[in-house]
């Protein structure tokens, strides 16, 4: 063989050595390591993440890789088989549930919060929104932030000339269905103009995507408002706003009022799970607030990965809720709780 | 394998089935062969991706029709998609780039051809060229964290409060928006526009500049008059090249555009492309018609690049070929 | 003022303007270097490059996970695009005059411009779609998607650049055209075409919008090619547009990192394969 050709012969064989090695983790899996991946919605994810990084601290072989896209894109992907589980703050309408090849269980994991968050320099008082005045800025009908009606709810609060940036979600989202669901219970107008669902044509503001981008979003902006599950909010230290409930109490959100405004609904949960307990009754429930689930199909037929998923899910039912405060979301009321684990066995 | 040639027997049909055995066996037919099915694979790619971008986006089509270029509401909701605030974004921002670009990549090809010794424009071309190289999402860091401020914090107050009559600078600031988005497409279009304007100037013959300054014109109106115009055909083609790009750039603008889906005058206000409606809402489609909409876009977009492409390639090529402008 | 003077005084003020714009090019670059260097270095550290992700909100953790993910399916990538887009690139320059090579040579030139996210788009059609999962694999055949083109034209431009004579004189000498291509032609074009090479792969893996929706990411190791698989700029981005601070350290971070290796591999390529070689 002639020098090049020989040169150019171990440079191929230097490739090919550099892919038997790359190949070489599939070729021999990690002493049976479980790989299970999930995307969806946004408002749980800090609680999914700090899950599943517990329980393959438990289990270390078992991986569940979550990628928070957005309920939107975890339906999406779940009835495209792209994920084996997906996770939304919607509910799967019937008409998605019935795209599905497979049975398709929605299974509650924790109770969180949609709250008005707001960049308003040189206001540091807590703001009071009126379900109105919410309906009206998203609506564009109130323009500035020293509009009569967000003034007589915060009397005493020095509220700037300067025109509300609204921020919204630019995808697919649970979070928005929340916040729209509210909205349309609450606004007429809202209902008719726009409507509940997790992505809706915004009158106005720009679109952040996720709810990080959203929060994210709101930092950098002066004078906007927008609306982010509770734990971003907190953990990223932004002003959010009380709301008026059905009532007529202006409640923060918090456990105690996120948790009492799932307590009808605890006691009547269907046994598909699906229900929506925005603008619930009671002095201290919080008007914005919902459960949000993992879609998990009925039938998994990699055994190894059934089992991994029954067993954090039986998990998260115990030890996993008793760390829902830390991130301020709220642990799943007793009667549902029963009612899971009993609906577990239906995974098969 | 013969490393020679057998010599053919006669000038005769039987020259030529030796002359191919001969090519066969000594590997040039063989080798012609190989080298032309890996060049052949380029068509395949090709025809692959115009099969399956019509294929997945055939759903949006039947539905919509020619419509969908014209209507603007993108509502996955209710299953209403419209491309015109999608198609206005990308050819806005796209705009506002070259418009802050050409003048400045022009000026400085000038610059680097004309005026600076050989050895310094070579240098400042390298560096220059070399931002070319920088990935898209470090723009887009870059766009984020430094550019946003600067617009919000200082050319905001200056456009708005100078030319605030018109309705291009009217309306809000949010830091993000059309005029951003403009911006950073701008420094990442700039180098192909100084890169290759700059070699159609360095191949104007130097005769031309010679007989300027001959008849008396300074420096700069031999440039400008003579030069420049003579390497016009190659400088057209890097607009257009840098247009193609502008057109395509997908993650700094979508960090920095609002993500919007609305025709506004202001170039303050928030806007759409279609890359970034696309990397945005790709993954989270939640139907196949959203899925299928998006799609019709990302053809949309590839046969726009295409003809612009197609068109800049000959421009370039006509220059750099014949080396110069019919005068 | 005379007509002259004015007339010299345009001379110099146009000048003047003119270096003024070459000098803001040459500007952005320290600005983005500055910036990255300034921001990223601080939160460059040996966690950062050994640590997994942490869930949002904690502290720490790194992108370890990401920079060999980012290495897998650029290896993919090149290990498909390199040798399609080589021997390509050899037939147009050897046996490449007629209006076939012409049709490959254009078709190359189209694709070239063609976004890199409608690349994504078609890998998620051809791979991840029938696949059912997301993996470095589609990513990877996406990349390549994009080099082909790429390298074909470079592979072209640098063996076309070898001097005739040099052919010629190995088929006098009774070489066959194959073996003169190989023993003479691509040896003494190898620089050059190296430098495209790895210019090729420098583009591609700085890219994020094809990886998108084909490797898409992974906050732990993957474990295989066929799985999801977290990439450097794709991080940078997602941690980009979130609301932590941390995260965006990171990402900085990050992108210091990835401007690093670009640099490297883009002045390396040029100032030590090929000093003065024509450019594309």
């Amino acid at each position: 063989m002639e020098k090049s050709e020989r040169s150019l012969f171990r440079l191929v064989a230097l490739g090919v050595v550099a892919l038997v090695i790359m190949l070489h983790p599939s070729a021999v899996p990690a002493a049976g390591a479980i790989l299970i991946n999930g995307a969806g919605a946004t408002f749980p994810a800090p609680i999914y993440a700090k899950w599943f990084d517990e329980y393959h601290k438990l289990h270390s072989d078992i991986e569940i890789n979550y990628q928070s896209l957005g309920s939107g894109a975890g339906i999406r992907q779940l009835l495209a088989g792209t994920v084996d589980f997906g996770a939304s703050d919607a509910p799967m309408t019937d008409e998605q549930l019935s795209q599905s090849k497979v049975k398709i269980l929605h299974f509650p994991t924790v109770l969180g919060a949609v709250v008005p968050t707001y960049n308003i320099p040189g206001v540091t008082q807590e703001l009071k929104f009126t379900p109105e005045a919410l309906a009206g800025i998203f609506l564009g009908t109130i323009k500035v932030w020293n509009d009569g009606s967000l003034a007589k709810a915060n009397p005493g609060v020095k509220l700037p000339d300067s025109e509300i940036v609204v921020i919204h979600r630019s995808d697919g989202s649970g979070t928005t269905f929340v916040w729209t669901d509210y909205l349309s219970k609450v606004s007429p107008d809202w209902k008719s103009n726009v409507g509940a669902g997790p992505s809706v044509s915004w009158k106005v503001g720009l679109g952040g995507k996720g709810n990080e981008g959203v929060a994210g979003l709101i930092k950098q902006t002066p004078f906007s408002l927008g609306y982010v599950e509770l734990v971003y909010a907190v953990q990223n230290q932004m002003a959010y706003g009380m709301v008026r409930n059905s009532a007529g109490a202006f409640v923060k959100a918090d456990l105690n009022t996120v948790t009492h405004a799932a307590a009808a609904a605890a006691k009547s949960m269907p046994e598909d799970f699906r229900v929506s307990i925005t603008n619930a009754s009671g002095r201290d429930a919080y008007p914005i607030a919902s459960f949000t689930w993992l879609l998990i199909p009925s039938t998994i037929s990699d055994t190894s990965k059934r089992n991994a998923l029954t067993g954090f899910l039986k998990w998260m039912l115990h030890d996993g809720q008793r760390m829902t405060g830390a991130l301020s979301y709220a642990p799943l009321p007793r009667e549902v709780v029963t009612k899971e684990e009993k609906a577990i066995s239906q995974i098969h | 394998m013969a490393d020679t040639a057998t010599l053919p027997a006669g000038g005769t049909a039987d020259t030529a089935r030796v002359g191919f055995l001969n090519r066969l066996r000594s590997g040039d037919a063989i080798a012609h062969l190989l080298t032309l099915a890996f060049a052949a694979v380029i068509l395949l790619i090709a025809g692959m991706v115009v099969v399956e971008l019509f294929r997945s986006s055939s759903e949006a089509r039947h539905r919509f029709g020619w419509t969908f270029f014209v209507t603007s509401g993108w509502d996955p909701v209710a299953g209403r998609f419209g491309a015109l605030p999608f198609i206005y974004g990308t050819l806005v921002s796209s705009a506002v780039a070259l418009i802050i670009s050409v003048p400045i990549g022009l000026g400085a090809a000038i610059f680097l051809s004309e005026l600076a010794p050989p050895r310094i424009s070579d240098a400042l071309t390298f560096v220059i060229e070399l931002l070319a190289a920088v990935p898209s999402v470090i723009y887009g860091l870059l766009a984020v964290f430094a550019l946003v401020p600067l617009v919000r914090d200082y050319i905001y107050p200056f456009l708005h409060g100078t030319l605030g009559f018109l309705p291009l600078f009217q309306g809000p600031t949010y830091g993000v928006g059309m005029l951003t988005a403009g911006l950073i497409l701008a420094i990442m279009v700039v180098p192909f526009v100084i890169s290759i304007s700059r070699e159609s100037l360095l191949a104007v013959p130097n005769d031309q500049r010679e007989a300027a300054l001959a008849l008396g014109a300074t420096r700069w109106e031999s440039t400008w008059h003579v030069v420049v115009p003579y390497a016009r055909l190659g400088i057209i083609g890097s607009i257009f090249l840098a247009l193609a790009r502008a057109l395509g750039e997908t993650m700094a603008v979508t960090m920095v555009i609002g993500n919007n889906p609305q025709i506004a005058a202001s170039l303050f206000a928030p806007g759409y492309t279609i890359p970034a409606v696309i990397a945005s809402e790709f993954t989270e489609a939640t139907s196949d018609l959203h899925l299928s909409a998006l799609v019709e876009l990302g053809l949309v977009l590839f046969l726009l690049t295409i003809v612009v492409n197609a068109f800049a390639r000959l421009l370039v090529l006509a220059t750099t070929r014949r080396g110069t402008a019919r005068p | 003022m005379s007509r002259h003077h004015w007339r010299g005084f345009i001379n110099a003020l146009m000048f003047g303007l003119t270096a003024i714009c070459a000098l803001a090019a040459v500007f952005v670059l320290f600005w983005i270097l500055g910036f990255l260097v300034v921001n990223g270095g601080r939160s460059l550290s040996l966690s950062f490059f050994t640590q997994l992700p942490k869930p949002p909100g904690e502290l720490g953790g790194g992108m370890a996970n990401a920079m060999v993910g980012s290495f897998e399916i650029v290896l993919i990538a090149s290990a498909i695009g390199v040798p399609i887009g080589f021997l390509g690139g050899t037939y147009l320059a050897e046996f490449g005059n007629g209006t076939f090579p012409f049709l490959i040579r254009y078709t190359a030139d189209l694709l070239n411009g063609v976004p890199s996210i409608v690349m994504g788009l078609f890998a998620y059609a051809v791979v991840v779609r029938p696949m059912h999962r997301f993996s470095a694999l589609a990513g990877g055949i996406a990349l390549s998607v994009i080099l082909i083109p790429t390298t074909i034209r470079t592979t072209e431009q640098f063996l076309r650049a070898v001097p005739q004579m040099l052919r010629e004189g190995a088929l006098a000498l009774g070489a066959s055209r194959w073996k003169s291509i190989t023993t003479v032609v691509v040896p003494a074009a190898l620089r050059g075409v190296a430098t495209g090479i790895l210019l090729g792969i420098g583009r591609i893996a700085g890219e994020a919008a094809p990886l998108l929706f084909t490797s898409f990411s992974n906050q732990f190791w993957s474990r295989s090619l066929a799985q999801p698989t977290a990439s450097l700029p794709v991080m940078i981005f997602s941690y980009a547009i979130s609301p932590y601070a941390d995260w965006h350290r990171q990402a900085w971070a990050a992108g210091l990192v990835l401007l690093a290796v670009m640099l490297l591999l883009n002045i390396g390529a040029r100032l030590v394969l090929s000093p003065g070689a024509p450019r594309s």
